[in-house]
């Protein structure tokens, strides 16, 4: 493949307004689309606002919406559309733009500071951890996330549901609680509050998620299914029940 | 008139990588009020990038592992140029700080007794690196983040303010270290030596407003300056903020000519070309061949490495399931002996088709096990280059990593010249000598962020009531200086200075240097001073990359003067600096430090000093042949082994 010129479309504006603005800019072959808006902002517009670190999938900076489909900007290769197609490039839509592409991200780390810590096992010092590597294999899965914020983007919990934000912490922080619960050390009770405060109960897995995550991680599957099992088992297990009833009343008292 | 937001903390922390924040921590959890600025959003910080793991001797895989076989592999990495207070500390302390991360949530791969899992790498004597796949920087990254959210939690549940004691700054760029009353003006100019630190001066990406946090300590932990150069694996943060800080504030830095190129990364597409192949690759069994399907490494084993590393394949190969009877084999000898072998076999017409060499794992694993092993490194193959590393080999290259030199500390509290002005991580300077090991940088960041913020609250402790105040001369001065781009119309494209003197350093002080080519790289930089300082940008200061990069390029242009100049100065080849005219290495100049100031922004001045000598009882943990190798006999002549080779010292 030799260089072409494309014909981009990118969104253009601030908080107040804004609006596409059309491009022709070159590509080369073996180009991803984070390095035509990088050549844009060489050549082109010197200002076009755009986060982005590790151009390599690691970090999770340069989300973006490409022709409507949630990516990473870094890891979407030029080869996979035609040298005809216009490619246009938005910003994030569930999140507040600030400026062009960039959005303002803060409600990811309000709701990641509302999942309390791994609570530690009391009595086990430093060094003497001792796990089995198949039992942290389960929340190494979840660990892969790079907090690119895609699945929130994506979810339709808040993605045209604003009203919704303050009581669902969105699919990358119910993963986080899954994780955490399934962490074989760890000391917490996690499932009350995943239902009851971070609105584990809106999620209708219908794996958008799954489907716009850049580590393939499967977030419905075994992150949310398994989190919402268990949820349900502690609520109508009949033992469960009568043993939280009778522990309240002795709290109670 | 320009306004300026102010902040008063106890601390401030810049950078928000694996140094950064465990300094953070350390220093709420020791009850400073603590403000860490990063110049992207939380959690990104380039420490992410790191792959292969974090080097410490625990012994979990081979119980011949402690801290005197890390120390002395970690010296000999280096070259023995390295500050051998620091790699003692380094060594003694890394395993408490991996064990620690444990127990904030850390999940690192296992052995069948359920212990940390170490894996091989270059240069360390036996499997000591803890990881998680190949994606152990983000597993660290990710654990001091919420390490520090719990902080949070707790302050949020004894005040109602999440950021009562510590609070993130994100997406803010420092431009100067403030200090108090010294009449040097902060715009350009230097800052006088004596005078303590202040507080910071910085602005916020998002929205441009400036900001002054008043603040009688500071720790600088910005990393590295990889994109001075061309081909770097390094992201658009690594511009040599904290060195470039550093040196206007008063306060030197050593060992800038030493510069790790990375032996392997990404050669095509052109547009990753230097992004990292983790060297767990080799450590796991990856060969490196070249297009006569030789298994080259073998050639380049170098006479100081002579009795550790296999002279045939077979034995490397045996190494592999019986390491007590075998020698390594080659590929992992440190990084800056393969990079080298990589540079000279493209040199001489042995190259791979897209101008580097095949590093191969497929013939060693099933795909089950690479898929598992080294699972970011098949995805980065696939999507990026459409290899399948499982069927086939990659082709890779030397790319611009890691830069060993930094700024001058005190080995025990990270303190640098300037008081109140400390350092850790990338950016500080002596860890790693010559040539840093792969996996002692995420342990480097633990230790010294640890020490960096414990030195932050010990001198506040010792300031007692005499705080200092920021003079309000420098504030104005480095607002001035900060809406400089702005001011200057017609001046020119900054991303067009940048890419030029990306070049000019790739091309110049690059991997394989000379001296002629080095005094043209100087005369060239002394064009890039003006011209840095007469760029200009479009538009306004909302979230403006362009303005952003113009005022990095003072950095990045300071840090390329101090390599350039150390790399013309320094007369042989050692570790992270090779010299097609001094292509040998040379014992007289193994214990002389390059020490670097600046004179303004575009100007620096090196002096040499003197290495401090080895502790008697370190010196006695190798064999006097092997010293032989690095040392004068001057310096040995009066070193005659008689203590025994214990602990001893102050740690």
């Amino acid at each position: 493949m030799s260089s072409y010129s494309a014909h981009f479309r990118v969104w253009r504006g601030d908080s107040e307004k804004g609006d596409l603005v059309d491009y022709q800019v070159e590509v080369n072959e073996g180009e991803v689309v984070l390095d035509i808006i990088h050549r844009l902002q060489q050549t082109q517009a010197g200002d076009l606002a755009v986060r982005w670190n590790c151009k390599a999938g690691k970090c999770g900076s340069c989300s973006a919406e490409i022709n409507g489909r949630p990516r990473l900007m870094c890891m979407t290769r030029m080869s996979t559309f035609e040298e005809a197609d216009v490619i246009t490039v938005t910003p994030l839509r569930t999140f507040p733009v600030i400026r062009d592409l960039v959005t303002d991200v803060e409600f990811n780390y309000q709701k990641a500071r509302e999942i309390p810590a791994f609570a530690p096992p009391a009595g086990v010092a430093p060094g003497e951890y001792r796990m089995q590597q198949v039992d942290v294999e389960r929340s190494q899965e979840f660990r892969k996330c790079i907090e690119c914020y895609l699945c929130q983007n994506t979810c339709h919990v808040v993605r045209d549901h604003e009203e919704n934000k303050t009581a669902f912490a969105g699919p990358r922080y119910l993963m986080r609680i899954a994780e955490l619960d399934m962490h074989p050390l760890d000391a917490a009770d996690r499932k009350e509050a995943a239902q009851e405060e971070h609105g584990l109960g809106f999620c209708n897995i219908t794996k958008c998620c799954t489907e716009v995550c850049p580590e393939h991680i499967k977030i419905t599957d075994n992150a949310l299914i398994p989190l919402k099992e268990r949820v349900v088992d502690r609520k109508y297990d009949p033992v469960v029940w009568l043993g939280s009833k009778i522990f309240r009343r002795k709290t109670d008292a | 008139m320009t306004s300026v937001e102010r902040h008063t903390y106890d601390v401030v922390v810049v950078g928000a990588g694996g140094a950064g924040l465990r300094a953070a921590i350390e220093a709420r959890e020791r009850g400073l009020r603590t403000a860490v600025i990063c110049k992207s959003l939380f959690g990104k910080a380039h420490t992410v990038m790191a792959e292969g793991g974090i080097a410490a001797s625990m012994g979990n895989v081979n119980s011949g592992d402690n801290w005197q076989v890390h120390f002395r592999d970690t010296m000999r990495g280096g070259k023995f140029l390295n500050h051998w207070r620091m790699a003692e500390l380094h060594a003694k302390e890394a395993p408490d700080r991996v064990w620690e991360l444990e127990t904030w949530g850390a999940l690192f791969d296992r052995t069948p007794d359920g212990r940390i899992s170490q894996r091989n790498f270059g240069g360390h004597e036996y499997p000591r690196l803890a990881h998680v796949g190949d994606r152990t920087g983000l597993e660290l990254i990710r654990t001091l983040q919420q390490k520090i959210v719990s902080l949070q939690q707790e302050d949020f549940a004894e005040t109602g303010d999440y950021e009562a004691r510590l609070k993130v700054f994100q997406e803010c760029t420092v431009t100067r270290v403030l200090k108090e009353g010294d009449g040097a003006g902060a715009g350009g100019s230097v800052s006088a030596g004596g005078a303590r630190v202040a507080g910071v001066f910085g602005y916020v990406r998002e929205s441009g407003r400036l900001f002054v946090i008043d603040a009688p300590a500071v720790v600088l932990a910005t990393g590295g300056i990889g994109k001075s150069f061309k081909v770097t694996s390094n992201s658009w943060e690594y511009t040599g903020d904290g060195h470039a800080l550093a040196l206007l504030a008063g306060a030197p830095l050593i060992n800038m000519e030493f510069i790790q190129f990375h032996p392997t990364g990404m050669v095509w597409p052109p547009s990753v070309k230097g992004i990292l192949v983790t060297e767990s690759v080799r450590g796991d069994g990856g060969v490196l061949r070249n297009s006569e399907g030789k298994r080259f490494m073998f050639d380049y084993v170098p006479d100081v490495f002579k009795d550790q590393y296999a002279t045939t394949e077979e034995e490397g190969d045996r190494w592999y399931t019986d390491a007590d009877n075998n020698r390594r084999p080659p590929e992992l000898l440190p990084r800056d002996e393969v990079a080298r072998a990589i540079n000279s076999e493209v040199k001489a017409g042995r190259g791979s088709p897209q101008g580097g060499v095949f590093l191969d794992v497929s013939t060693r694993m099933s795909p089950e096990e690479i898929i598992k092993r080294l699972p970011s490194m098949h995805h980065q193959f696939k999507e990026l280059a459409d290899v399948d590393i499982t069927k086939e080999p990659m082709q890779v290259g030397p790319t611009c990593h890691y830069v060993m030199g930094g700024i001058e500390v005190d080995p025990d509290t990270a303190a640098s010249k300037v008081p109140g002005l400390f350092a850790a991580g990338e950016c500080s300077g002596g860890m790693h000598g010559s040539n840093r090991l792969g996996g002692n940088s995420l342990s480097d960041l633990l230790v010294f962020g640890l020490r960096a913020g414990l030195g932050a609250v010990e001198y506040l402790n010792g300031l007692g009531a005499s705080v200092p105040t920021v003079a309000e001369a420098d504030v104005t001065a480095a607002r001035d200086r900060a809406m400089l781009p702005f001011r200057n119309e017609g001046g020119e494209n900054p991303y067009t200075v940048h890419l030029e003197l990306q070049q000019t350093m790739n091309d110049l002080v690059g991997i394989i240097r000379k001296g002629d080519e080095m005094e043209l790289a100087l005369k060239k930089l002394e064009d890039f001073a003006t011209r840095t300082k007469q760029v200009a940008v479009e538009g306004h200061r909302e979230f403006n990359p362009g303005w952003h990069l113009a005022l990095d390029l003072r950095n990045m242009l300071l840090v390329s003067l101090c390599v350039a100049k150390a790399a013309l100065e320094r007369t042989e080849s050692r570790g992270g600096h090779t010299r097609d005219d001094y292509p040998v290495m040379d014992s007289d100049w193994r214990h002389v430090l390059l020490v670097l100031s600046a004179e303004g922004e575009g100007s620096v001045r090196l002096e040499r000093q003197e290495q401090l000598a080895m502790r008697p009882d370190l010196l006695d943990l190798f064999d006097m042949d092997e010293l032989k190798k690095y040392y004068t006999g001057e310096e040995l002549g009066g070193h005659r082994s008689g203590a025994g080779a214990g602990e001893g010292g102050t740690a």
